[in-house]
């Protein structure tokens, strides 16, 4: 009686390990699968616009290359780094895809990115400050996918009913904040331009613009409290002490690109990303586009995104034949046609420009010689993720522009020497 | 009354006395536990476990650990920004215990025999406890919105002019608050009349005769008999507000300037795990909140002896 009631367990027992068994195997069957005769390249990337691009530019590599298969993998937003950081970890990491600068010297740093000593790439053929963004340690680690430069958007109704000139690509700090003055009207809710918290689209493009710089040559420091920085600040904080911008309230509650497409707004600062955006937008008929202002000197954040394959990938060989094709001119001429980002291979920028006949979008591809690079640091994320809320201070008025400049420079310095040691 | 008939036949073994075959379906039960059990211990414990490890470690950005013994408990102790999260949720959870009061109002009003359109109301209470909280979210940040938002149009009809609710310091944390009760109520309603349910009718009656009025009446009998089920959601509120976190992720989000005064220490461990990668500060942070949790519920269960009366 007994052992027959031991020998059910035993047997019970063995059921569910066999289960878990074949679990198991289910699993290692799936990874193996793809090392046989085809081949399947992950690529992840972050931005629904430019899947349609993304996709058409794999389908014309598997055209060329029977037998690999590239599945594009989506995954909006902040979301994206947030997952790719975990995948990394686990060691399933996509074979190929983009960063940005803010966490691609995370990556290189880390061993997580194969590195191009370039074999297949040919660097001569991209901007230098975009290659400079994909290579760490001297080393390069990716291909130039597009870049990026700032530009002001203005709406011509509402410079037309203030009576104010439109801006020209050689205008200075002193017309953009006298024609914010002008444009501001109170009694109808319109504001002459939108102080947006954000430094890319914003902030860092005036603190270079006043001679300012937000890390030292060698990056070892913050530069935040120099007076060239906190004038470059104080440009956007005197904007809205005097009313020409909504307040930073204001902007939480409803988007600055979103007042300047209800013509709330009569200029705004934005990204070459956000060009599509506004072609199709509401105001999309009375906007046009001019370069930014031009402070001590001229100046635009650059930045570009760069493709790179996983270091722990199982088919390197491919993975790297893609990434070349994506730095091929054919490739990026597929990505400047679609309009939605400005191709990094030289001289298929005006592929992007033809996108936009009605607008002056050339400006953004012109201001590339004054572009500087996003300021980057071994962990960037880590200190930039404060700025809006310490800046936000300043930008309400509780705190003074140099307070905020100042813990932002600590906040820097901390988050350098920790992520050093 | 059928359960106890059915039981006088078949009458459950005395204490003491193994009945045959009980071993066995001891064995059995075992059997049937075993998949939630493993679950339990594969999706529960063992991570809980892992957490508590890692939370004397300091992680590299993709793995790797290094010892560090209490640094992260110590840095902890130290964080005024922890701190401040640590008020807004005791906020949070205090606002949302003003839901159980309300519930129980709402309950007994429904309650009430021969009201019209009961299953109307029951059905508008407990949507928002279907509801998933990201839509909540939404749907609250635009009548909470500024310029075009129902509640500061309706407050211009009575001439005021509302704030910027969600991104003012010294209203979005009520404001946000406020939600989450508001979501709580449907549930804390259906558990209610539940609980309604038990009370002997007589009691009523009697107190009826007695001249007690509907205010005597739910204050001398409601309350106290109800007091259980009160007891049950107060833990339950008090349990959940704490855990908050997708209200604010939707509603106050990373660049508000109200995201401070406004954060629950479940999102400021989002921060340090997810977007900072520090999973090591970010899982002492966690063991801080379990820590709180379970002092919290093992004081409300301490005291419940004074005020709860169990029949």
């Amino acid at each position: 009686m007994n052992r027959r009631r031991t020998q059910r367990w035993v047997a019970a027992g063995a059921a569910l390990l066999a289960s878990t068994t074949l679990a198991a195997c289910g699993n290692s069957s799936d990874g193996s699968s793809a090392s046989g005769g085809n081949v399947t390249l992950s690529y992840a990337l972050w931005d629904p616009n430019q899947a349609p691009a993304m996709k058409q530019i794999a389908a014309a590599f598997e055209k060329k290359n029977p037998g690999i298969h590239v599945d594009v993998q989506i995954t909006p937003g902040q979301q994206f780094f947030t997952k790719l950081q975990t995948a990394v970890t686990a060691g399933n990491a996509p074979d190929v895809f983009w960063t940005d600068p803010i966490f691609f010297q995370m990556y290189a740093a880390n061993g997580a990115l194969k590195a191009q000593d370039g074999a297949g790439v040919d660097t001569s053929k991209f901007p230098d400050q975009l290659v400079s963004l994909c290579q760490s340690g001297g080393k390069l680690y990716g291909v130039p996918k597009d870049f990026d430069t700032i530009g002001v958007w203005y709406n011509k109704s509402l410079f037309d009913a203030a009576g104010v000139a439109y801006p020209k690509d050689d205008w200075t700090w002193a017309d953009f904040q006298s024609a914010a003055a002008k444009l501001t009207d109170k009694g109808k809710g319109i504001f002459g331009t939108a102080a947006e918290l954000n430094n890319q689209q914003t902030y860092y493009n005036t603190i270079y613009q006043a001679g300012g710089s937000v890390l030292n040559a060698d990056k070892t420091a913050s530069t935040y409290t120099a007076p060239e920085t906190v004038q470059g600040l104080k440009f956007w904080t005197d904007l809205v002490d005097k009313g020409y911008s909504p307040s930073i309230q204001q902007m939480t509650d409803t988007s600055p690109m979103d007042m300047f497409q209800t013509g709330k707004v009569a200029m705004v600062w934005e990204g070459s990303w956000n060009v599509k955006p506004l072609s199709e937008s509401p105001v999309k008929d009375h906007i046009d586009v001019a370069a930014l202002p031009r402070g001590a000197k001229q100046a635009t954040m650059i930045n570009g995104l760069c493709n790179v394959v996983s270091a722990t990938t199982k088919h390197p060989a491919a993975a790297e034949k893609f990434l070349t094709f994506l730095g091929s001119e054919a490739a990026q001429r597929i990505q400047g046609e679609s309009g939605t980002v400005i191709p990094a291979y030289n001289g298929t920028q005006k592929s992007w420009v033809d996108a936009y006949p009605k607008y002056h979008v050339q400006a953004y591809v012109d201001q590339v010689p004054s572009g500087v690079p996003m300021p980057v640091t071994a962990n960037t994320f880590d200190w930039m993720q404060n700025e809006p809320t310490i800046l936000g201070k300043a930008w309400a008025g509780q705190v003074s522009v140099d307070d905020a400049a100042a813990q932002m420079a600590k906040t820097i310095d901390d988050s350098i020497a920790k992520n050093k040691g | 009354m059928s359960v106890s008939s059915t039981t006088a036949v078949r009458r459950p073994p005395r204490p003491g006395r193994s009945r045959p075959g009980r071993r066995q379906d001891a064995g059995w039960a075992l059997v049937l536990l075993a998949p939630a059990t493993v679950g339990l211990f594969l999706f529960y414990l063992w991570p809980a476990a892992e957490t508590l490890y890692e939370s004397f470690t300091t992680s590299g950005p993709f793995g790797g650990h290094t010892w560090t013994g209490l640094d992260n408990y110590r840095q902890l102790v130290h964080d005024p920004e922890l701190r401040q999260a640590f008020v807004n949720t005791l906020w949070y959870t205090l606002i949302a215990l003003l839901g159980v009061p309300i519930s129980l109002v709402l309950a007994v009003l429904l309650a009430k025999p021969g009201r019209r359109f009961v299953t109307t109301y029951r059905v508008l209470m407990f949507l928002p406890a279907v509801t998933m909280p990201a839509a909540i979210a939404i749907v609250w940040k635009w009548l909470f919105h500024h310029d075009y938002g129902l509640i500061n149009i309706g407050l211009a009809k009575v001439g005021i002019h509302g704030p910027y609710w969600l991104s003012d310091p010294h209203t979005a944390l009520v404001a946000v608050a406020m939600v989450g009760m508001w979501a709580g109520i449907g549930y804390g309603v259906i558990i209610m009349m539940a609980g309604l349910q038990s009370i002997s009718p007589h009691y009523y009656e009697a107190a009826e005769i007695d001249g007690a009025g509907p205010v005597r009446r739910f204050f001398a009998i409601t309350v106290p008999l109800m007091s259980p089920t009160i007891f049950f959601m107060t833990v339950l509120t008090v349990i959940s507000t704490l855990q908050m976190f997708d209200l604010i992720y939707v509603m106050i989000g990373s660049s508000n300037p109200a995201l401070p005064q406004t954060r629950t220490v479940l999102y400021f461990f989002y921060e340090h795990t997810f977007n900072q990668n520090d999973r090591g500060y970010g899982s002492a942070i966690a063991f801080s909140l379990l820590a709180v949790v379970v002092l919290v519920t093992a004081v409300q269960f301490a005291l419940q002896k004074r005020w709860v009366h169990y029949e």
